[in-house]
């Protein structure tokens, strides 16, 4: 019999004595959050993203090419990789104090290693838990755009941040056949692996700054 | 069909004992140290930020309903996930034991002549030895956790599933780096010190060659949704992106009971597992992935789903709960054997409270380390309350003592419980056997009894209290009774 064949006949022949078929399960007790923005989550969001240690703005939209600017100057970054959908407005100011690489140009690991940061957008927040999630879409570039350079500046709106994990969950599911990559990005990389203590910056980003705009 | 056990893997063969294993851990006072100051720390964490979950009982059941689910109705969740990941580009492979899933990583390995892979943290691939069976094969695999890289780089083994090296102090782990890191790779900085940043810095620089530079990554996964495809690495430090990213193949080792029905699952699961393993609201990052993503990532991805023993353990009505186990190590952190004697004396990577249960039922309790394993629990039952998925640890090793002793026949310790229960059905054998006591008693002078003939095991750990002089029995006699209960 083939390993599959027999792993099967195992896991059936082990639970011989359930009766009931797959899919019965008890609903799970329905939750009262709501999902809706306001501006408790948005408080809420911004408290604890700045709880990891990421730096939080709040900017009007129109001030969001400027509060970009202000973040990469501010860390020291000379370099900016940017997705391809990104809002070409958002970085049409920093031509003269940055080298912006776009992320077609962009073409080896070892081109973005020597690259000090990058611009993207998101596709969720997460109030309770201070979680952005990106879904890589063209506003927000490949995977890698957002973890090898050590700065990442990450605009989100206010209607894209939720109260709580199901609800972002429930956003979230993958479409069937056209499926995006999800990354969950709480505060900057961390690590407790040297007796406990917290450091922050291991290999992801190092840096992490969060713009909410309405 | 019969549900094979696993077998013990090279590294524990012969293990003595827990009480053997742990009077040696015991002994290191710097480990104990660390082991009590890391399962405070975590506790501590751990508790605030549960309690500031109002509905956290619910998410306890909902979490155990969703891996019930799948657990009891895993035939049919295993052929939707193989039929969601194939759909989206993923290669399924079968392993029914470590051996074979082995093989299947190795010669995926070949095929692409490289010589090294780079390595997410993953209890399954401790589980089967994968390191040992590529080094065998002269590929490195190279460990990219930090606290992985100092347990590897120190020729060591790890203690906790969480923070593995936490028997190691900031100096132990300079000196590793400095005499390691140069050996296999860019060398530490001649002037490191034993500061926790500057440590991160020169892990972060010496891996970041390793990640630019491989052509196969290799992972577990901490969930495989069924009905979407799709995989979850949940971590903090981004070494698991790097290598979930990066390379141009991806191998993931998933247990056949890491599988969850739904991508709703994903919900409960995401706000039980960071809150009782590091004690955050939620870990720094977390990648899921749904086979290959076109242009982004690696574009040829395997998985290879496991058995090595669950099976076993899944025919058991009342063991198979410990299958729900989401490695989250709560259990560890509030164990009181676990937080003095280290994960090292439980002869497993998996070790505390949920290896105590989990390691006899996946390899049977025919060795001494798993015959002894289920006694390593004073049976408080802290393990259970803390428990994201509700597994009844306690219960589980109450009946797995049960089946030790019945496997052992007659022993000193069945037959004084059979005697026990001879002399205490009967009251004039019971007054019979205290007097004969109390004799004692008067003979050995009120002194502590440091061994019993024929119960030595038994009675080198505990000391058996001296017989009194009187029974109740007899002082009830003497005092208020005339004559009666004689």
């Amino acid at each position: 019999m083939s390993a599959k064949g027999e792993i099967l006949a195992r896991v059936r022949g082990a639970v011989a004595d359930i009766t009931t078929p797959a899919g019965q399960r008890p609903a799970a007790a329905a939750r009262d959050s709501g999902g809706q923005s306001d501006e408790g989550t948005l408080e809420l969001f911004s408290e604890r993203v700045a709880d990891y240690r990421a730096t939080v703005v709040r900017a009007a939209a129109g001030d969001v090419p400027a509060t970009i600017a202000d973040a990469l100057a501010q860390l020291g970054c000379q370099s900016v990789v940017v997705p391809s959908g990104l809002d070409a407005a958002w970085t049409a100011s920093l031509g003269d104090a940055v080298t912006v690489l776009p992320e077609a140009e962009a073409t080896s690991h070892a081109q973005l290693d020597a690259v000090d940061a990058v611009v993207t957008a998101a596709r969720v927040g997460i109030a309770v838990t201070g979680t952005i999630v990106l879904d890589h879409g063209p506003d927000q570039g490949r995977r890698e755009l957002t973890l090898v350079p050590d700065t990442h500046v990450c605009v989100i709106g206010a209607d894209q941040v939720v109260p709580d994990v199901p609800d972002a969950v429930a956003r979230l599911r993958p479409a069937a056949g056209a499926a995006q990559p999800l990354t969950w990005i709480s505060g900057p990389s961390a690590t407790s692996d040297i007796e406990l203590n917290r450091v922050e910056g291991v290999h992801g980003p190092r840096n992490l700054v969060v713009i909410i705009t309405a | 069909m019969t549900q094979p056990l696993q077998q013990t893997s090279a590294t524990f063969v012969g293990m003595p004992k827990f009480p053997e294993a742990a009077r040696k851990e015991l002994a290191n006072a710097q480990q104990r140290k660390n082991l009590r100051h890391a399962t405070h720390t975590i506790r501590t964490k751990r508790g605030n930020v549960v309690r500031e979950v109002d509905e956290w009982e619910a998410l306890r059941v909902a979490g155990a309903e969703a891996k019930d689910e799948a657990l009891t109705h895993l035939g049919d969740y295993l052929e939707q996930l193989e039929a969601s990941l194939t759909a989206n580009g993923a290669v399924v492979h079968w392993a029914r034991d470590a051996e074979e899933a082995n093989r299947i990583v190795l010669d995926i390995v070949r095929s692409k002549e490289v010589d090294e892979v780079v390595k997410v943290k993953s209890m399954v691939t401790q589980e089967i030895e994968l390191n040992e069976a590529l080094e065998a094969a002269g590929i490195n695999a190279w460990e990219t956790d930090l606290a992985e890289l100092i347990v590897q780089l120190g020729h060591d083994r790890p203690s906790h599933i969480l923070v593995p090296a936490i028997h190691r102090n900031r100096s132990e782990i300079r000196e590793i780096f400095l005499r390691e890191m140069g050996q296999v790779g860019r060398p530490a900085p001649a002037d490191l010190t034993d500061d926790p940043p500057r440590l991160a810095e020169a892990a972060r620089l010496h891996l970041r060659e390793k990640f630019l530079r491989a052509k196969v990554g290799i992972s577990g996964a901490n969930f495989a949704v069924a009905d979407t495809g799709t995989l979850v690495v949940v971590e903090s430090e981004g070494n698991g992106r790097m290598c979930l990213t990066l390379p141009e193949t991806l191998i993931s080792v998933v247990g056949i009971e890491k599988v969850l029905p739904t991508w709703e699952d994903l919900g409960t699961m995401l706000q039980l597992l960071p809150r009782s393993s590091t004690g955050e609201r939620m870990n720094p990052y977390t990648t899921m992935w749904t086979g290959v993503h076109d242009g982004d990532g690696p574009q040829e991805v395997h998985v290879v789903l496991l058995d090595n023993g669950r099976s076993h353990v899944l025919a058991d009505r009342l063991g198979r709960q410990a299958l729900r186990c989401i490695r989250c190590s709560a259990c560890l952190n509030v164990c009181p054997v676990y937080e003095r004697t280290g994960g090292h004396a439980y002869g497993s990577v998996y070790p505390g409270p949920i290896g105590a249960v989990l390691n006899p039922q996946l390899r049977g309790t025919s060795s001494a380390i798993d015959k002894s394993l289920p006694y390593a629990s004073s049976l408080c039952g802290a393990c259970f309350d803390a428990c994201p998925v509700r597994i009844n640890i306690p219960e589980l090793l109450v009946e797995l003592r049960g089946k030790v002793v019945e496997e052992a026949g007659r022993t000193p310790e069945s037959a004084a419980m059979k005697a026990a229960a001879w002399v205490l059905s009967d009251p004039r054998r019971l007054g019979a056997a205290q007097r004969a006591a109390t004799t004692a008693g008067r003979l050995t002078g009120g002194k502590p009894l440091r061994s019993v003939p024929g119960l030595g095991a038994w009675s080198n750990a505990r000391d058996v209290p001296s017989p009194p002089k009187e029974s109740f029995r007899q002082w009830w006699a003497r005092e208020r009774g005339k004559g009666e209960g004689r």
